[in-house]
């Protein structure tokens, strides 16, 4: 269930978030989720995309600094104690999240968290059968 | 049992080499006073009689000699003898105004490759080996310095310069060349085009490598090694002092031995010109004490390395300089801190595997220099977490300013966001200067 993120290397100053956004345009990628984490000189764009490889290929091109990371992604009812009970479960099983970010789409009423845990392979392992649903990728790239 | 071309001078005990050197200078500073009026003058401008040079130390008395005044008595100005005793001309290319001319009579040939002969051996190599001699044969002092040296030492010389590397590949094979002299670059485009032509290290007889005329550093060296399978050593000459062979270094790769009875060297502040303490940085500064149509004064050369005149393990009493890490022209001064570009790099290359470009930025904060090291991030070095980004940041400006001994400031940018010049990056933005 793992999907794939594009993360991508961008100096905190105008102009630079569109820079990435413009070449995921001109490739018709479509992006599904995005979330910045930055310093004050620097930032880390993370991207959920509908063509991860194309993105990540095309942003290379281009002389950006890009990675592909394995994530999952999580829905969730959109309602009081949703995320709640969520985290309770991976804290139940030491699942241990670097960060997290949420996103809305239009095709469901759910709420979606995208998930960056440290050891993704065990954690697909740990969750199976504890009722939380994870997206697969054509589900979340068909979102 | 270590090999020597000339045992008597290369193991000579200090003192006795020091005494030969100062003879030998005085009669060199003698030579220049009465046969080059440039010379003459300069003494006499700062009130120096050639009887006052009465020990090594004294050197510091004489005038230094810059590359301008080379092309200030362009063409053969400085010469020490008449034409009709000259046999041979070279020059450098002068990527700015006129070429620097040089000129030996047959004397100075001779030392030459004696020198070259001496370096050849110092690297390992003797008679019985074929010499693939890739530097460019012509104006350039390169290919018949190491041409005339091969003979010398008689070994067989393959006179084969620059160029059409398939070619020269296919002689390395078929030829059984054993020792490869070319500037690093070229031994590293060799080895690529060895791999397109599907020829392997072992299809060589190589063994070692003579590399020079140009700077590299211990990676390369490092990579040389390990796509040629052979040892790569550094040779340092410069024409205006004779050629390559001013220095070599031996398999112990513990710094270049620099012909201590031909060459008087000296360590500088760039600055202040003043002799750096032994085993500091500064700029190397030459004086000739054989050559005889064109003999050097304190020949400034802009290279900066390091001295060490401890006895090296392969027995050669000669000085040691370290390899070149810059040129003093690049030098800045910040906060009263000669900083050269070349040691951020080498700070830098320490970090990845591949060497991030970077912008040195000088600015002034009130009244003090502050200086701000921009790095992009490439993909080797990127990760996708904040704090892996910080830790990068922290560990470069900590390798940075271990080896400047001043605080510096770190920025991450992206790639390409520093400008490039003419394929090259530019390396230095110092806005003091406004
Ligand atoms: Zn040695």
């Amino acid at each position: 269930m793992k999907i794939i993120q594009i993360s991508v290397f961008i100096e905190n100053k105008p102009g630079r978030l569109s820079a990435v956004t413009d070449i995921l345009a001109e490739n018709d990628v479509n992006i599904r989720a995005l979330s910045i984490a930055d310093t004050s000189d620097f930032g880390i764009l993370r991207l959920i995309v509908d063509k991860p490889e194309l993105a990540y290929e095309r942003l290379k091109e281009k002389g950006l600094t890009a990675s592909m990371t394995n994530v999952l992604s999580v829905r969730m009812p959109d309602q009081p104690g949703g995320l709640a009970n969520v985290l309770r479960v991976l804290n139940e099983n030491e699942i241990n999240v670097e960060y997290m970010y949420a996103f809305v789409s239009k095709a469901t009423d759910d709420a979606l968290v995208v998930f960056k845990v440290e050891n993704i392979e065990d954690a697909e392992v740990k969750l199976k059968g504890t009722g939380i649903n994870l997206l697969t990728k054509d589900e979340v790239y068909k979102l | 049992m270590e090999n020597y071309w000339n045992q008597k001078y290369e193991v000579m005990e200090r003192e006795e080499l020091e005494a030969l050197q100062l003879e030998r200078l005085q009669k060199t500073v003698e030579r220049c006073y009465h046969d080059v009026p440039h010379y003459r003058k300069k003494f006499q401008e700062a009130g120096i009689d050639p009887s006052d040079i009465q020990s090594l130390s004294d050197i510091t008395k004489l005038p230094f000699t810059v590359k301008t005044d080379l092309r200030d008595n362009y063409p053969y100005g400085m010469f020490a003898v008449p034409m009709s005793d000259i046999v041979r001309i070279h020059s450098s290319s002068g990527t700015t105004g006129k070429p620097t001319v040089v000129g030996y009579n047959r004397h100075d040939l001779n030392v030459w490759s004696e020198l070259m002969a001496r370096s050849l051996v110092c690297a390992g190599a003797e008679k019985n080996d074929v010499i693939h001699n890739a530097y460019g044969y012509g104006l350039f002092t390169g290919g018949l310095g190491v041409h005339y040296g091969s003979e010398k030492l008689g070994a067989s010389v393959i006179p084969i310069s620059g160029g059409n590397s398939e070619k020269q590949v296919m002689i390395m094979q078929d030829y059984g060349s054993t020792v490869l002299c070319c500037t690093p670059s070229y031994a590293l485009n060799l080895a690529e085009v060895m791999k397109e032509m599907n020829v392997a290290p072992t299809d060589l007889k190589l063994k070692v490598g003579i590399f020079g005329a140009e700077p590299w550093s211990d990676e390369m060296r490092n990579q040389i090694e390990k796509v040629l399978g052979i040892k790569a050593l550094d040779i340092y000459g410069l024409s205006e002092i004779i050629g390559p062979g001013v220095g070599m270094e031996c398999p112990y790769k513990k710094g270049l031995h620099i012909w201590e009875d031909h060459f008087l060297i000296e360590i500088v502040d760039p600055d202040t010109l003043e002799p750096m303490p032994e085993g500091e940085k500064g700029e190397l500064v030459i004086t000739s004490l054989t050559k005889e149509a064109l003999p050097m004064i304190r020949y400034r050369t802009r290279d900066i390395t390091t001295a060490h005149y401890e006895k090296c393990e392969c027995g050669r009493t000669h000085v040691r300089i370290e390899r070149v890490s810059g040129r003093s022209d690049d030098m800045l001064i910040i906060r009263g801190v000669n900083v050269f570009p070349s040691q951020i790099e080498s700070a830098l290359l320490n970090i990845g595997q591949v060497e991030p470009h970077y912008l040195i930025i000088v600015s002034r904060e009130g009244n003090l220099d502050a200086l701000e090291i921009q790095v992009e991030v490439n993909q080797e070095l990127f990760t996708d977490d904040v704090k892996g980004l910080e830790t990068l940041e922290k560990k470069i400006k900590h390798a940075i300013e271990s080896t400047l001994g001043i605080s510096v400031k770190v920025r991450l940018v992206e790639p390409k966001s520093l400008e490039r010049s003419m394929g090259k990056a530019k390396r230095v933005l110092d806005l003091r200067k406004k």
